[in-house]
């Protein structure tokens, strides 16, 4: 196990302010354990999306990072509403965003998309009523 | 990468090790050790935050002096646009230059118009490259080096555009060149500079091999003796004035003001450059077509080698660019067939230059990583700076990189000797009683 660094960190939904911080502070672990430039910014796109995600749509996530010296994995764990339909979530332009969202900027649609194509492997399981889980891997070499 | 050039140096003989330095920077290059300031010279991008706080000025700007250029036939000051703004407020641009060629240089040359012309061809740029959005300003040396070793990943959005002060240098002496017949290597051009990060930009230019300049004299040093050259000076030498938006380069949202892009912000101070740079990591702001960066939070007024008040001289620079800011300094149409023969263009890649991470091989980095997160969990957490590192966090970083000692801690110290000191107090209380005679508790020799 020693080969592993994991950490959790919780995610609350609706908090804007300090949507993004996660992300950040996962960019300067990677930095710090010397991974690629180049997987580094994968992560933090996929990464900052899935917390963008949580923040608009759940009540609160758990987003955990595993990095091992071949791969690094992220799992978001949320409680929300769950996505009924996880096919049409998935396609490029579909958003449930509201009015508001879409204002600040947020809503495209391109959400999910861009967490798949930035990732080597990606799983989504959800349970309406229950939540949603993602599992992200991205590869290092 | 340690010989790479730094523009600042700490003299150890003036630093009395009170530590201002180590709480200024914004990348924890600072550490103090054995009661001086020593520079982690891979992690410095030469902001000059610790120039400005330090009270003995022991960190010494590595800028160059008069005589530095007494090999020279003909000498030329290239003040930055800044420099305008440090005297009275009726004091004309063209005055400050007539000035700066009676007090020692042989001639005295405009930036402000190459700043304008840099901006058209920035617009240039905006309008016809591909490159990834958004685009950033690579004006501030600082924010130059802030990208090579904490955001790699943005090195493709920095401009290649030349500078202002580098095409200014370029024109004055093939001006010179022409008009004396000189050789390029007899003219020496001098920057006014407002900072001490512009000798990096001379020393280590990016994407190309030299700079134009020759050196770069601190404003603050010029000012004395142009204040008595200008209190000396004929009321108007004829000369035309200096005019166009260039003159407002020197504060925040001064590009931008020339640019017509319509989504283009100006962001200034490390703290919020740097959440605009993850932002961009992010994903996000890909609609914002250019982004005007400065380390200092006033833009280069604040500059630490300026001697006004920054906000007196931003309203300086305002009142300047209202009064001949209307009055274009450049041709658009020549500068745009200048931007297409390349006039502008530097070629040249800027590489990364990251910190170092806790480990070159990613299985020891994770290890080291453990421990510096256990090391961490035994620290105050207060970041008060007595180890000689900015934070716990860096000093739990330097412990397992082997740069510190875990016992540098006071307050590791101060635990260790409060349960010495416990011990101790026990073994001498029951010698005391053994002394008196009287009952010996045996039950916590253990």
């Amino acid at each position: 196990m020693d080969n592993l660094f994991s950490r959790s960190f919780s995610i609350r939904g609706k908090n804007f302010q300090e949507a993004g911080s996660v992300s950040t502070e996962i960019k300067s672990i990677l930095k710090e354990l010397g991974v690629d430039p180049s997987v580094i910014r994968r992560v933090a796109i996929a990464t900052y999306e899935a917390e963008m995600n949580v923040v608009m749509y759940a009540t609160e996530a758990t987003l955990t990072l595993e990095v091992t010296p071949k791969a690094i994995t992220i799992m978001v764990d949320d409680r929300g509403p769950g996505i009924p339909d996880i096919e049409l979530a998935m396609q490029e332009g579909y958003s449930t965003a509201t009015h508001e969202m879409r204002e600040m900027g947020f809503g495209a649609g391109m959400g999910l998309p861009n967490i798949r194509r930035n990732s080597d492997s990606f799983a989504i399981t959800s349970s309406v009523g229950g939540g949603t889980r993602l599992i992200i891997t991205i590869t290092i070499n | 990468m340690h010989d790479e050039f730094r523009s600042i140096l700490i003299d150890a003989d003036r630093c009395t090790g009170r530590m201002r330095c180590l709480r200024a920077c914004p990348t924890q290059a600072v550490r103090v050790r054995n009661g001086k300031a020593t520079l982690l010279r891979d992690r410095c991008i030469d902001c000059g935050e610790c120039v400005r706080v330090c009270p003995n000025h022991a960190i010494v700007p590595q800028t160059s002096t008069f005589s530095d250029f007494s090999g020279f036939n003909y000498t030329i000051a290239l003040p930055s646009p800044v420099f305008y703004s440090q005297f009275g407020k009726d004091v004309r641009p063209s005055a400050i230059l007539s000035a700066l060629r009676t007090i020692g240089f042989d001639d005295a040359y405009d930036v402000a118009s190459a700043s304008e012309a840099v901006s058209i061809a920035i617009q240039e740029y905006l309008d016809s490259s591909d490159t990834p959005r958004p685009l950033i300003s690579p004006f501030c040396p600082a924010i130059v080096r802030l990208v090579q070793i904490r955001y790699p990943n943005l090195l493709d959005h920095l401009i290649p555009i030349e500078s202002p002060m580098e095409i200014a240098a370029r024109e004055a002496k093939q001006l010179k060149m022409q008009e004396l017949g000189l050789q390029e290597h007899e003219i020496g051009v001098i920057y006014l500079t407002p900072c001490p990060a512009k000798m990096i930009a001379l020393k280590n230019p990016p994407r190309k091999k030299h700079s134009y300049l020759d050196g770069a004299i601190p404003i603050s040093d010029i000012f004395p003796n142009l204040m008595r050259a200008l209190a000396h000076q004929e009321k108007t030498d004829g000369k035309p004035e200096i005019s166009g938006l260039g003159l407002g380069w020197p504060i925040v949202g001064g590009q931008v003001a020339c640019l017509k892009a319509e989504e283009r912000i100006a962001v200034a101070g490390l703290t919020d450059v740097m959440r605009v740079f993850d932002e961009i990591e992010n994903g996000k702001l890909k609609d914002i077509q250019y982004i005007e960066c400065h380390s200092c939070p006033t833009a280069c007024v604040g500059g630490s080698l300026t001697v006004e008040n920054p906000y007196i001289a931003r309203g300086r620079v305002l009142r300047m660019v209202e009064r001949y800011g209307s009055e274009p300094g450049q041709d658009r149409q020549k500068i745009r067939t200048l931007y297409q023969e390349n006039f502008f263009s530097l070629a040249g890649t800027i590489a990364p230059s990251p910190v170092q991470p806790l480990d070159d091989d990613i299985s020891r980095a994770i290890h080291k990583m453990h421990r510096r997160n256990q090391i961490f969990d035994t620290l105050p957490k207060i970041d008060c700076g007595a180890c000689g590192a900015p934070t716990c966090m860096t000093f739990a970083a330097d412990v397992v990189k082997g740069d510190a000692n875990a016992d540098e801690c006071v307050f590791l110290a101060m635990k260790t000797f409060e349960t010495i000191s416990k011990n101790l107090l026990e073994v001498v209380e029951k010698q005391s009683r053994k002394n008196r005679g009287g009952p010996e508790r045996g039950t916590h020799d253990a």
